[in-house]
């Protein structure tokens, strides 16, 4: 008995102190963390209206995510406008995009030129494919073929591909990866879902 | 440094490496070593997990009731894990996102919990210290040594400096999983060799 008596008030012990610790690192770092991630969040999206975030620090990403990006809401969908230095209008659009890919989900965020039509940029911050090959979408050669394509046109999404390297490509198509297929059908995938969730919307505001 | 304590310390790192010798840690070692930088954060914070809980292991080891030994070890190891974890998501925000799931799995590491019952709970903490600290350097050398391996053939560069030509096409069989497997065995056979370790 009082043995068990010694190894229950052990085990209350290490419990306690255990429980004791990790609530307290996480309380500790839990801004730090939070600042963090939110960091990531403004980085892609400014990453995806084109800007080449690639000699920018810190600070300098999150002023000029201060300077010329708001967040709206179109319903229940997020949306981020990119407002030029002196004008009260929107000049690019941005929404996040989702999708699954060979290993797992697929996140990103995709923007539009003032036309509401043509692709601005796209970025991808969260996803789990294979390094060297399906992770090359967070390189810039896969992700700067997008800038210029089309992915709306006459109010609806445009069947956008993602087609096999060295294929003929026209306005709604990019090069694929070799070696990773299923990355490329799933990039394809996520672009027309998530243009179709967003066609209404743009289609709304283009009348004014 | 007295020869006992250099044979605790230099001993991981060939005769008795934890990857090439005991065949532990193999999972992490195919996963984090892709990049260079990866696998060099990867080895500090296992070294670290690895270090503490042998030392907080063989302090307790003559309290520990013999009943609870095993939940107490993976709870201390479990704690030092997720406090690595939550240190690298606040100050190695991109490492920690490459690294993913893997620090968490430093929970199941073998070698961790390996040490903890094999030495730590046998011999006083200084000597358990040193078993640490040395069993996860020796580790980090095999992660890095593969790592070096990958990324320089995977994408022409080494901890992220262009090793060589832009023009390189990457190989992308090195990284892949089978790739690091080749690597890693080419490793084992090449250390048991100049060691000349055999399996009885």
């Amino acid at each position: 008995m009082r043995e068990d008596t010694k190894t229950l008030t052990f085990a209350a012990i290490v419990c306690v102190s255990c429980s004791l610790l990790l609530s307290g690192t996480a309380a500790g770092l839990k801004t730090r963390q939070q600042a963090n991630e939110a960091f990531d969040v403004k980085r892609n999206i400014v990453k995806a209206f084109g800007i080449d975030i690639g000699q920018m620090d810190r600070p300098e990403i999150e002023s000029t995510f201060e300077k010329h990006v708001s967040e709206e809401m179109a319903g229940d969908l997020p949306i981020y406008t990119w407002t030029e230095d002196g004008s009260d209008q929107p000049s690019k659009y941005a929404f996040p995009v989702s999708g699954k890919g060979l290993w797992s989900m697929m996140y990103g965020y995709l923007s539009l030129k003032a036309d509401l039509e043509t692709i601005a940029g796209i970025s991808f911050y969260k996803h789990g494919e294979t390094p060297g090959l399906g992770a090359e979408i967070e390189k810039s050669w896969f992700q700067t073929q997008f800038t210029g394509k089309k992915l709306y046109e006459d109010g609806a999404a445009t069947e956008f591909q993602v087609l096999k390297p060295g294929s003929t490509l026209g306005e709604s198509s990019v090069d694929g990866i070799s070696g990773a297929t299923l990355t490329g059908k799933g990039v394809e995938a996520l672009i027309r879902k998530d243009a179709a969730a967003y066609a209404n919307y743009f289609t709304s505001i283009k009348g004014n | 440094m007295a020869s006992a304590a250099k044979k605790l310390l230099m001993d991981p790192f060939s005769d008795n490496n934890p990857i090439t010798v005991q065949v532990l840690g193999i999972c992490s070692a195919l996963a984090v070593t892709v990049k260079v930088d990866t696998a060099i954060v990867m080895t500090l914070a296992l070294t670290s997990v690895l270090t503490l809980s042998n030392l907080i292991i063989s302090v307790l080891r003559n309290v520990i009731p013999s009943g609870i030994r095993m939940i107490v070890e993976m709870a201390v190891i479990a704690s030092l894990v997720i406090i690595a974890d939550q240190l690298l998501r606040a100050y190695l925000f991109d490492i920690s996102k490459q690294l993913s799931v893997f620090v968490g799995l430093i929970i199941t590491n073998c070698i961790v919990m390996g040490r903890a019952e094999a030495f730590a709970l046998q011999n006083p903490p200084k000597d358990s210290l040193l078993d640490g600290l040395g069993n996860g350097l020796g580790y980090g050398i095999i992660l890095i040594a593969v790592a070096s391996i990958r990324e320089f053939f995977g994408f022409g560069s080494w901890l992220g400096f262009k090793a060589l030509p832009e023009n390189y096409m990457g190989n992308g069989l090195v990284l892949l999983a089978p790739g690091a497997f080749i690597i890693l065995g080419l490793l084992i056979w090449g250390q048991r060799t100049i060691s000349k370790y055999v399996e009885d």
